[in-house]
């Protein structure tokens, strides 16, 4: 037990009084200056020892504390003059002008101001803002007179006028930074303050200076908190040089002149040189506070970089807000490449054995355990499953290091240490890559230690880290606590995600040459030997079939759905195998569905214009046994697999995983029996083909022609609320559209799978020629649209959701003639990307590949901000045990959550059940 | 359909009584049941057994107590915009009518923006006016905006007498079913000099006694626009309208007045609406906006085949105009008005939140979560909204 651990309750905020600032200060900084020419820090100076010690060899002045342990004290500099503190202008401004210039009481009425107290008690009490409350005060309690009358005796209106004293009331203005004007007349600091010490509690309260924690004086600063060195720690460079950091340089800056200004003042100097030096020093420490205030040039170091000062220490991305304390950096990480591994589990991490090494689990030693630990230790910290540190049982932390400390640690080794041993197969470890956009960014997986240096992941998780392998890096975190492990095991475990929080589907699941592969698999006729099948099925993990009385009998296992006892009719779902006859790959994919699975949908192919053959089309399953169809994209692709759907929603995340490693185990086995390649050959088409391309779109080019001949003619009729030139340039697009099109259908037309052997008519199997078309058609990559832009034509190239118009005068480039209205002047490619493009078409790709470009650049800074605001105004809602949706200060959101108080993530596609999926199943069983 | 769902209610009632089973379904289940019962033909036995089969999948599909809610709904909405489109496209099946989609609309709804980019209308009709062409082609002109420009024939600028001639087309006028009388005074009332001769407007320039030739001609052209561009008809922030029919006659506007369009006659005050979300708020109430936060983020993102669930969008929506008004997500609406100091400096403006903290005396009692993680706390959500009580003197 590490003892009790406290708890911040809430955190207190106030302005600190000069007398507070004094009392904390241990020492009032005098000197300009860090080091003597010696290198010890001068007495009084800005790196006194008082404030504290960075180097572990020194010892700190105040609290005796060595360098490391001493925290740093903060030390004072009495400011010559007072200046005003540049984050309090605008308040101040607004205090001024809401009080009266002469008596400084506010400028309400009693009951104004007793009606705004309560007003601001209220609010307080309910943890509400303030601002607008604060805004009607600053409203109603100005009253500016615009012109102060020549003749003092002129009656003036009572309501410029202060209402306890009756004087009338001059405009106060604010000369941005924080020079303060009443009428032509600029108010010192000193003035400044002097108004705002007049000012009583109850009406700072109303102004919106909270008197328990602030008075409106101190926003006026009469001396200065200098930080401890540890805030702004000075470096030393290579070449022995000291250099300060910026904070320092700005305190020196500020004392120099300070200096300066009390020696003016004590020998006498004009009005103007003291006023002068007043003003210096406001700039020093204004931007001592802020270097960013507008209307101040920012100061600068000596190469000219400005200076970071407070505020911008704590601003921004990089501010210590969000780079600090909202993220902070982390041991036990790690961070490399990726790369795909097919053969591991989707709920496992490929681990390089040199990570491994590095960054370690805390095991507690007990009398269970103490063996392998001790084996651990034997290893040392270079060999794999060894260890690095070694935690005793007084808190000391012992480095494995060599022979002797190893045996020193073995003999002491007891139950109660703590053992850093090094990461192992089965160990659990957060994985993430960036941008983490959603939760299922971040998972966590199981450790495979594997020999090379990168990251191996199994391909069904790419598409939630939205990864690839064209560079890509990935950052692991191991756990400390058990507490951690435990709460990460049973909620961010890989396949507790497959179904996407978004929708209520698939996340998870099978892409690329998964696809293909079970679709070359499970076509119709395909068949495979005996051996061949067995050795498919020993090679994709799945669990042999048993031999009995003769034949093959697969399926026994009685893979049923959770809590389901097992039917008397359960041998209808076995598949028997006479011994030679021959396997088809539906069979083998069988293997892989649970016993009582029914299912019948649309397979992706369908999509197909002609499918050959037509069984394949629909999918039937029936008792776990895929009857009739192929497998595609949508039985169990990522975000459609209807499968996998239905076995996460049914048998659970755990069996879906099993069907997910297997099948994809099974898919891959396949493609390297039938095998997959493409070329370019895939793209041919014949000559014919191509003539009917050319001859049409020579066809639309004509019509082209002839829209713009009628346009120039001017017997075009504008679309209504459009003008000529628009229905024009739509009517264009329009054709031209459709000339990409109809060039695009008659290369699909071409652009088949494969040919239905002519020889036997009764022969079932088509013979697979183009596995281009096959990866398009099955949704395992790219699309028809890809396809016939390589083919038959690429076409009209936009930018700025039009045709290119853009380039020189009147035309996009100087080979066309002025105001050129046709096809090709304005960005259509007649060519395919087999054919090539000539130069003129190659410019306007480009045009379009750019803007394609730009967009994305600019779409994902626009989307990320979108996101931050987002999660920011939504992170702390939350369900409560009654349902409620509250935010953390309890108001309530939704009295329930989406209005049914169904967890999307947890739903059916949204619904929480299908119920015509429930009705089949009713049927189902009640036969 | 009513006697079917009543059906169903009697069914889950009698279940309630006789089994105990406590099934309380949203009104929409009992709406789906009903349909089931009819397209799939189920006995009272499947109807029975069916309510059992959905009451154990909506039980097992209830969010959990303490789930991060607002964090799902966020980036459930958040990351469908990195795989949006930039481009505003023309709106589903309305060519004529530029409507801004994809991402920018959907920043635009969640900043809760007065000013959209693109306001139109889809105005629908009630049920005896939807097939009357002429009504529906009279109020379009009523509510389109017009110009002189539309309805003349002829126009001309005089140098010598320096004055604006203008025709009026009879036949457009009538086509666009305009007043004669409306129109003349619209004019008088514009150009006080104007002279109204039958057909023929003439405009006088101003000032054509005080010569500076110089800028005369240049006042006159100046005139003779304003001249065209004069508003002779049309409803306010309306401006192009388009008549289209489907099943019905619709009437699709750029640019938006929902509460003048709502006081017309033979409008559909149902299906009759507007993209512009505070103006439906102004109009319809905060319940309506929040709907139409929906309906728009929904159709927005559906637009580009994204889905999300609905219950996302509604959490968004919900939070927007929980107090009553349309906020926005950002630091000007919810963000802004967070009570933790520590929530808001960590958002943006981090200087300004710390500085009013101080003067005002603000209290951060940390019971939000950034709050938490900044002072290194375990977080009151989820798995850490629960403690564990132990009775140790109990063993």
């Amino acid at each position: 037990m590490k003892g009790f651990i406290k708890k911040i309750e809430q955190i207190n905020f106030g302005l600190m009084s000069p007398e507070d600032i004094r009392a904390m200060s241990v020492v009032t900084v005098e000197t300009p200056d860090t080091y003597e020419d010696d290198g010890f820090p001068i007495d009084k100076g800005l790196m006194d020892p008082r404030l504290g010690v960075i180097d572990p060899s020194l010892v700190c002045r105040t609290c005796g504390f060595r360098g490391g342990d001493c925290q740093g004290h903060f030390g004072s500099i009495e400011l010559a003059r007072p200046v005003i503190h540049i984050g309090f202008g605008d308040v101040i401004h607004k205090i001024l002008r809401s009080t009266c210039n002469e008596c400084g009481r506010i400028l309400l009425n009693d009951e104004q101001i007793e009606y705004f107290t309560e007003k601001i008690n209220e609010a307080m009490d309910s943890r509400e803002s303030l601002n607008a409350i604060l805004k009607e005060v600053y409203r109603v309690a100005k009253r500016e007179l615009k012109q102060m009358p020549e003749d003092p005796d002129e009656e003036i209106d009572m309501k410029y006028c202060c209402p306890h004293c009756g004087a009338p009331q001059e405009a106060i203005l604010l000369d941005k930074p924080v020079t303060i004007r009443q009428g032509d007349y600029k108010l010192t600091a000193s003035e400044v303050r002097e108004r705002l010490e007049k000012i009583t509690d109850e009406d700072s309260f109303v102004l919106g200076v909270n008197p328990e924690v602030a008075r409106p004086e101190w926003l006026v600063l009469t001396v200065l908190p200098v930080p401890p060195v540890t805030v702004r720690p000075s470096i030393t460079l290579d070449t022995g040089e000291r250099s300060e950091d910026d904070l320092t340089h700005k305190l020196v800056d500020i004392l120099r002149i300070n200096q300066r200004l009390l020696e003016n003042m004590e020998a006498g100097a004009p009005q103007l040189i003291v006023e002068d030096l007043w003003e210096l020093l406001q700039y020093h420490v204004t931007t001592y506070f802020d270097n960013e205030a507008s209307g101040v040039p920012p100061a600068r170091h000596r190469s000219g970089r400005p200076l970071k000062t407070l505020t911008q220490r704590l601003k921004g991305k990089e501010g210590r807000f969000r780079s600090n304390l909202s993220g902070k950096r982390v041991n036990f990480s790690a961070r490399t490449v990726i790369s795909p591994d097919p053969n591991i589990s989707i709920n496992e991490v490929g681990v390089p054995e040199m990570i491994a090494k590095e960054v370690t689990v805390p095991v507690y030693v007990n009398e269970w355990n103490i063996e392998e630990m001790k084996q651990c230790i034997k290893n040392g910290p270079d060999v794999h499953p060894g260890a690095n540190y070694v935690i005793r049982n007084d808190g000391r932390k012992i480095r494995v290091r060599n022979e002797e400390t190893i045996e020193l640690i073995l003999e002491q080794l007891e139950p109660g240490f703590i053992v850093e041993r090094h990461l192992k197969d089965g160990d659990m470890v957060l994985f993430n890559r960036q941008p983490s956009l959603h939760r299922m960014s971040m998972m966590a997986h199981e450790v495979r230690v594997l020999p090379y240096k990168t990251f191996r992941l199994n391909l069904c998780v790419c598409p939630p880290y939205n990864a690839d392998f064209d560079g890509d890096e990935m950052n692991m975190h191991v756990f400390q606590t058990d507490e951690s492990r435990a709460e990460a095991k049973s909620l961010m475990r890989v396949q507790e995600h497959i179904l996407s929080p978004r929708f209520g589907g698939p996340i998870i699941g099978a892409i690329h040459d998964h696809i293909s592969g079970a679709y070359l698999l499970t076509r119709d006729g395909v068949e495979f030997t005996e051996e061949q099948a067995l050795q498919i099925i020993r090679k994709s993990h799945l669990e042999l079939p048993i031999f009995k009385g003769g034949q093959w009998v697969l399926k026994t296992n009685h893979d049923l759905k959770p809590d389901m006892e097992v039917p008397h009719d359960i041998e209808e779902s076995y598949i028997y195998k006479e011994k030679g006859e021959k396997w088809t790959g539906k069979e083998l994919f069988s293997l892989l569905l649970p016993n009582d699975l029914n299912l019948s949908y649309k397979a992706e192919i369908s999509k197909c214009p002609v499918v050959y053959p037509i069984e394949d089309e629909t999918v039937v399953i029936k008792n776990g046994i895929l009857v009739q169809g192929v497998i595609d994209e949508s039985a169990y692709g990522s975000f459609s697999g209807k499968i996998l759907d239905k076995i996460v929603k049914e048998y659970g995340p755990g069996r879906a995983k099993e069907f997910l490693d297997r099948s994809t185990d099974l898919a891959i086995c396949g493609i390297m029996k039938t095998g997959i390649t493409t070329s370019l050959n895939d793209e041919e088409i014949p000559e014919e083909a191509q003539d009917r391309i050319n001859e049409h779109l020579e066809k639309k080019m004509a019509e082209v022609d002839k829209l713009v001949e009628s346009y120039e003619e001017g017997y075009l009729q504008a679309l209504p609320g459009r003008s000529l030139e628009e229905t024009l340039e739509m009517k264009i697009m329009q054709v031209l559209g459709e000339a990409r099109d109809m060039s695009g259908s008659i290369a699909e037309n071409y652009l088949t799978m494969g040919k239905q052997s002519d020889d036997d008519p009764y022969d079932h199997v088509m013979a697979v020629e183009n596995h281009s078309v096959v990866m398009a058609r099955t949704g395992a990559r790219a699309s028809m649209l890809n396809l016939t832009q390589i083919t038959a034509c690429v076409g009209q190239q936009a930018v700025r959701g039009g045709r290119i118009e853009r380039g020189y005068l009147n035309r996009t480039l100087p080979h066309f003639k002025k105001g050129e209205l046709g096809a090709k002047a304005k960005g259509f490619v007649h060519s395919s990307y087999k054919s090539g493009l000539d130069p003129i078409e190659f410019f306007f790709h480009a045009m379009g590949g750019r803007e394609g470009l730009v967009d994305t650049a600019i779409r994902t800074a626009q989307s990320g901000y979108m996101q931050r605001r987002l999660v920011n105004a939504l992170q702390d809602l939350q369900v409560k045990p009654s349902g409620l949706v509250t935010d953390n200060q309890g108001n309530v959101i939704q009295t329930m959550f989406g209005e049914d108080g169904v967890d999307p993530a947890k739903s059916d596609f949204g619904k929480p059940a299908d119920l015509n999926k429930l009705i089949d199943e009713i049927r189902m069983e009640g036969k | 359909m009513d006697d079917i769902e009543a059906k169903v209610i009697e069914t889950i009632t009698q279940l309630n009584d006789e089994e105990n089973l406590d099934i309380d379904f949203p009104e929409s289940y009992i709406e789906d049941l009903s349909k089931a019962y009819v397209k799939n033909d189920l006995t009272d036995d499947e109807l029975t057994q069916l309510i059992r089969k959905l009451k154990m999948a909506y039980d097992r599909a209830h969010v959990e107590a303490g789930e991060a809610v607002g964090t799902v709904a966020a980036q459930s909405v958040g990351e469908p915009g990195t795989q949006m489109t930039m481009r505003t496209f023309h709106y589903a099946g309305v060519t004529e009518l530029n409507v801004t989609l994809g991402l920018p609309r959907l920043i635009e709804i969640v900043d809760a923006r007065k000013e959209i980019a693109t306001p139109t209308m889809d105005i629908y009709f009630d049920e005896e006016r939807r097939d009357d062409e002429e009504f529906v082609r009279t109020l379009a002109n009523q509510i389109g905006k017009s110009t002189v420009n539309d309805i003349i024939s002829d126009f001309n600028l005089n140098y010598g007498t320096m004055e604006v001639e203008a025709v009026l087309d009879s036949k457009k006028i009538e086509e666009k079913r305009l007043d004669r009388e409306e129109i003349n005074a619209a004019i008088e009332k514009a150009f006080k000099k104007a002279d109204i001769k039958g057909d023929r407007i003439i405009v006088p320039s101003s000032k054509s006694d005080k010569s500076d030739s110089k800028f005369e001609i240049r006042e006159l052209r100046l005139l003779a626009d304003k001249v065209r561009d004069l508003q002779i008809s049309g409803i306010k922030g309306i401006g192009k309208v388009i008549i289209r029919r489907d099943e019905e006659w619709i009437i699709h506007t750029e640019g938006s007045n929902l509460k003048e369009i709502l006081d017309m006659d033979g409008i559909d005050h149902v299906r009759t609406t507007t993209n512009n979300i505070h103006e439906i708020g102004e109009v319809l109430g905060i319940e309506a906006a929040r709907q139409s936060i929906i309906n728009e983020a929904q159709n927005t993102l559906s637009e580009q085949g994204l889905s999300v669930d609905v219950r996302h969008i509604m959490l968004v929506a919900d939070i927007m105009t929980s107090e009553g008004t349309v906020k926005s997500i950002g630091r000007h609406g919810i963000s802004g008005e967070k009570s933790s100091v520590l929530a808001r400096a960590a958002f943006e403006e981090t200087g300004k939140h710390l500085l009013h903290a101080s003067i005002r005396g603000e209290v951060d009692d940390l019971t939000g979560i950034i709050e938490n993680i900044i002072i290194g706390q375990p977080i009151p959500l989820g798995t850490g909204s629960v403690g564990v009580k132990m009775d140790y003197k109990n063993e």
